[in-house]
């Protein structure tokens, strides 16, 4: 990706946009198109990620990580432009590292802390940035409430709503959860071309963080027609 | 309550997801015609080609997608989908219209080809039950038609008797 985004600027001045010599990629953002998921179960939290990077029709990364560390135990799975997202998880790590570490806690920060400094930089900032973020993690004993159970997003999710909507039902255990996450994930990569690649797991519990990756020859194979 | 299935002579049966309101009533003289000089009923794929000239020649004028669906005595049963640029081809299932981006997960997972009737008539009210959960644009009751060798039969699913899935 270097040697193009160097060329750019140079050529850019020279050439109209018409011109065949520099690719249309070359010019649009780059963008994590995506199918994102997060299942709860009791004890903990399943999440998952395609793992496809694209600028317009160019597939910059195939092999990409959407599934982001903000905290030991809290993990954002980003979706829509890969710069906002990035830039936004930096400033929310930034302020819960700041949270439990200046301002000295007994217990880890909420999840809903996380979500709400989100929150914060999404919604005030929305006109500028384009991104959709899932929230998901283990955090605290102390105030358990259920936001909801099961989250989709990206451009592959509208794909797999049906699914969902008829597989998950409450009260499943981590297998179960991997297993529906990793279905639900390849059927959407399946049918958007902004998402390929990869199915990138995650488990995040009381123990700790249990990280998969499922190759694109293992993936859960349906009937194709 | 709209029905947009329309009968075709002898057993196809086109649904449509038009813009245009008009194109129900084309296909019937094309198909009619033929059937009055020729002794057999037409063949599915000749409803779905009349179809398919229509979209293609038009292409520019028209927005309109066609699903074909019937039974004939050469092939059996066929499923032949036109889409928005007049593009022919035959699957063992399809989904069409706005809601059916909400399904095409569903039916890639659940669809498995040689299923019996009853099967078939509980995969399709669920995928409908599903989209119509998700999609605001559609709703009320499900329409389904059961179209064999020996005829054709048309079932009802109101609202109150699709299929409930755990949905917020």
């Amino acid at each position: 990706m270097a040697a193009p985004a160097a060329m750019i600027p140079y050529f850019g001045q020279q050439m109209s946009s018409k011109n065949d010599l520099v690719p249309d990629w070359t010019r649009q953002e780059v963008s994590t198109g995506t199918t994102i998921m997060a299942v709860e179960y009791d004890g903990g939290v399943v999440i998952g990620a395609d793992s496809r990077t694209t600028t317009g029709a160019y597939i910059a990364n195939r092999v990409t990580d959407k599934l982001t560390p903000i905290h030991d135990r809290i993990f954002c799975c980003r979706s829509g432009s890969a710069a906002d997202t990035q830039a936004i998880a930096d400033v929310v790590t930034y302020h819960l590292n700041v949270h439990s570490g200046v301002i000295e806690l007994d217990e880890p920060p909420l999840v809903e802390t996380a979500a709400n400094l989100f929150r914060a930089s999404c919604y005030r900032y929305r006109e500028e940035l384009t991104a959709g973020i899932l929230v998901a993690g283990w955090g605290g004993v102390s105030f358990k409430k259920i936001l909801n159970p099961v989250a989709v997003g990206g451009s592959g999710s509208t794909y797999i709503y049906g699914f969902m909507d008829s597989n998950y039902k409450p009260g499943l255990n981590k297998d179960q959860c991997l297993e529906l996450t990793a279905a639900a994930l390849s059927l959407a990569m399946e049918r958007d071309g902004s998402s390929g690649g990869v199915v990138r797991l995650a488990t995040i519990s009381e123990e700790g963080v249990e990280r998969r990756v499922i190759l694109g020859n293992q993936l859960p194979k349906f009937s194709s027609h | 309550m709209f029905n947009d299935i329309v009968p075709n002579p002898n057993m196809t049966y086109n649904r449509f997801k038009s813009l245009l309101l008009n194109t129900k009533n084309l296909t019937r003289p094309f198909l009619i015609h033929p059937s009055v000089q020729m002794e057999n009923p037409p063949l599915v794929i000749a409803a779905a080609s009349v179809l398919k000239e229509l979209c293609y020649k038009n292409k520019e004028e028209l927005q309109a997608g066609f699903i074909t669906a019937g039974w004939d005595r050469k092939n059996g049963p066929q499923v032949y989908v036109v889409s928005l640029g007049g593009m022919l081809i035959s699957q063992p299932v399809t989904i069409g219209g706005s809601g059916s981006t909400y399904i095409y997960g569903y039916v890639d997972a659940k669809y498995k080809p040689n299923m019996s009737r009853e099967e078939c008539l509980q995969f399709a009210t669920n995928a409908l039950a599903l989209a119509m959960g998700r999609d605001n644009v559609s709703g009320g009751v499900a329409h389904l038609v059961v179209i064999t060798e020996k005829g054709v039969e048309h079932v009802v699913v109101p609202g109150d008797k699709l299929p409930k899935f755990h949905d917020e």
